[in-house]
């Protein structure tokens, strides 16, 4: 179902980490809205960038996206999680008017979308479903030709065009045609024509797709550089690891309803409990009688330190009882954990 | 965005491939005539291509007759039918759509590009034949003036028209035509002076029904007619003018396949299937075109008028078809154009 990648929460050692049940729903009960704010928001802190209100999408009887409401504040790195043919796609093409919705409200950048799509849609650097660009023409073409569709002015095209290609790493690239581009470099060709119009919210679906890890840092720090200066990203993927080490809020969607939407600190939140790699793994089980809550395949305890006394305690603890310990780390929920408790398996699952 | 579609359409070699394979046919064929010499009898054979042999000034409208029928409006169809679905099949639409293009917009675009497709082919192949057939032929007298009006009678556009025999000085003495009532709509027809009034249609003139000739039989035979030519030559500036008639009138007659391909191209996102749906409405209506019993839809159909062009070099130019012509293939383009914006305005782009 996903694609785990490296995992970057640094609590290796493959310790299996459970979670605590607070804060997420399971798919069937209703989702509360995070921030619900009356659609059109009054002028707050943080305005919202994205809003959608029981946003619904059916193809027949199947709901692809299903009476979801999204949050979307300004500056926020937001990940959009789910299992592959969990409408990520379908909801990403509704929030930029390629795709009418059934039923439900969006907003973006304060208009109304579909009605009011052409107010915002310069102000939204995009990326749907993989790049696409006209195979016969040189990249440089393809953009210069993206920038001539807009609504844009002539004047400093070309000065645009160089811009986006060297900011994704083809400003190198000779007038060779978009065909003979590797996967990679086109996928860093659609980033560069969604960065074309200098974007104040940039909607990118699997954008890292066909990357290579190297292409991967690269295009993760550049989105954190946009962010920096001001980009909002709303980013979908089906990889977990790409969401967690980019993104400060996580919604993550399953069978087309959204079960969860929180800050990514929020969800990774620690459990409390320490997890115990030792080579005396039975000495261990011993001396802790009580306090070992469960053993990972791996070898590795999980351990309830007791009140107020955490993690170094258990160390004197399990040293004075002749333990060895290689690692003992306060145990995290990982956001895997998290979306493969409360997602089904994968729509591409026969 | 007009100058984008025309710039994605001129820097595509499949464009200049395409062109230049129409332009290539009646080379080929000229090629042939003038080794040989062996014109087509008249009667028979593309028109005008007996009379090239005098003139290779002639060339051009011989040159449009050969692309006509089949190869100008398949080539039409695969351009006009992959304008949108190519660019949906191959991703580009989502992108340019939220670029943004507007989607009416982009489809008078793509309309335009289609438009200035059909200008350019037509006028590629009549340059190229032009210097092809002078080449060959040398550029001796024209006489392209076509001295018969056209035999048609039974049930014209408005049902009025029946273009009575008699006013044509070189028909076909027997040609059927309903009675001869030289109707009020047309009393404006001399007959032209016919020194040479060759002995023509008779191919055709015996098949037909006694009473009532069928109107694409009988514009077939005017098509065949044509091949005989006399009269007096025409000057280069008249000859010009009647060969831009005949190229602006056949640009327009292609604008329906267009205008059918588009349409079909917004509904499917696979431009082959919108090609082969507009080159099968086109065969279905020249299959009607012929059948008797489909007379009540000919004068509605996209291909009944398409053969009006050879009107241009008759004298004086006979203007009842190629106005029907216009009118039809306008209406095909209004009506179709309504339908390809409904549909595209209202549809999820989810290719």
């Amino acid at each position: 179902m996903t694609n785990l990648g490296e995992r970057s929460d640094g609590n290796g050692g493959g310790a299996r980490r459970s979670t605590a049940g607070t804060g997420v729903r399971t798919p069937s009960e209703p989702v509360p809205a995070q921030r619900a704010r009356p659609l059109p928001g009054p002028p707050v802190a943080t305005p919202l960038v994205i809003e959608t209100r029981g946003l619904t999408k059916r193809y027949g009887t199947r709901a692809a996206v299903d009476d979801v409401d999204l949050h979307v504040a300004e500056g926020d790195r937001y990940g959009f999680l789910g299992p592959n043919g969990s409408g990520k796609t379908t909801m990403v093409r509704m929030l930029l008017g390629l795709v009418f919705a059934t039923r439900g409200e969006i907003r973006v950048l304060g208009h109304e979308v579909p009605r009011e799509v052409h107010q915002v849609l310069p102000r939204i650097g995009a990326m749907v479903e993989g790049p696409a660009a006209y195979g016969h023409l040189s990249g440089r073409a393809n953009l210069d030709l993206l920038d001539a569709s807009g609504p844009g002015p002539r004047a400093g095209r070309r000065r645009r065009v160089g811009e986006a290609m060297e900011r994704v790493g083809l400003g190198g690239v000779d007038r060779r045609p978009v065909r003979t581009y590797s996967l990679g470099m086109r996928q860093r060709l659609g980033l560069a024509g969604a960065l074309l119009s200098r974007p104040d919210l940039l909607i990118l679906d699997e954008p890292t797709n066909g990357l290579d890890p190297h292409g991967i840092r690269e295009i993760r720090e550049l989105l954190i550089e946009l962010n920096h200066e001001g980009t909002t990203v709303f980013l979908s993927s089906h990889l977990l690891a790409e969401i967690e080490a980019l993104c400060t809020r996580v919604g993550v969607v399953d069978r087309g309803r959204l079960v969860l939407e929180e800050p990514l600190d929020a969800v990774r939140r620690r459990t409390g409990r320490v997890v115990l790699t030792t080579p005396d793994a039975d000495r261990a089980a011993a001396a802790l009688g009580g306090a070992l809550v469960d053993r990972t395949p791996e070898g590795a305890l999980i351990v309830t330190p007791a009140d107020g006394d955490g993690a170094a305690g258990l160390a004197r603890h399990l040293v004075g009882a002749g333990v060895r310990i290689d690692a003992l780390e306060p145990e995290t929920v990982s956001l895997e954990d998290v979306v493969v408790r409360i997602t089904g398996p994968g729509s591409d699952r026969a | 965005m007009m100058v984008v579609e025309l710039r994605k359409l001129f820097r595509r070699p499949r464009t200049w491939v395409t062109i230049g394979l129409l332009c290539l046919l009646p080379a080929i064929v000229a090629v042939f005539l003038a080794s040989t010499r062996i014109a087509p009898p008249p009667g028979q054979g593309a028109a005008f291509l007996s009379a090239v042999l005098e003139s290779g000034s002639l060339y051009p409208a011989a040159a449009l007759a050969l692309v006509l029928p089949i190869f100008l409006p398949v080539a039409v169809a695969v351009i006009a039918g992959d304008t949108v679905a190519g660019e949906s099949g191959a991703g580009t639409l989502r992108y340019l759509l939220v670029r943004p293009v507007g989607r009416t917009k982009l489809l008078l675009a793509k309309l335009v590009s289609v438009v200035a497709f059909v200008v350019a082919t037509v006028a590629a192949v009549a340059g190229s034949s032009y210097v092809v057939g002078v080449t060959l032929f040398g550029a001796g007298d024209p006489v392209a003036v076509v001295n018969a009006i056209p035999q048609i009678s039974g049930p014209g556009g408005g049902g009025s028209s029946s273009s009575a025999g008699g006013s044509g000085g070189g028909s076909a003495a027997s040609a059927p035509s309903a009675g001869g009532s030289a109707s009020a709509a047309d009393p404006a027809e001399p007959a032209p002076a016919a020194p040479g009034a060759p002995s023509i249609g008779t191919p055709g003139a015996d098949t037909g029904s006694p009473t009532q000739l069928d109107p694409t039989e009988a514009r077939e035979r005017a098509a065949d007619s044509v091949a005989s030519l006399s009269g007096d030559p025409l000057s280069p500036a008249d000859l010009a003018l009647r060969l831009l008639g005949a190229m602006a009138y056949i640009t327009i007659s292609m604008l329906g396949v267009g205008a059918i391909a588009l349409f079909l191209s917004t509904v499917t996102a696979s431009s082959l299937g919108a090609t082969l749906g507009a080159l099968a409405a086109l065969i279905t209506s020249q299959v009607l075109v012929t059948l008797d019993a489909a007379a009540s839809v000919t004068p509605y159909l996209p291909t009944r008028y398409w053969l009006a062009w050879i009107d241009f070099f008759r004298d004086p130019i006979f203007l009842r078809d190629i106005r029907a012509g216009l009118i039809v293939q306008a209406a095909y383009v209004v009506i179709l154009m309504l339908a390809a914006w409904a549909n595209f305005t209202t549809k999820d782009v989810a290719q």
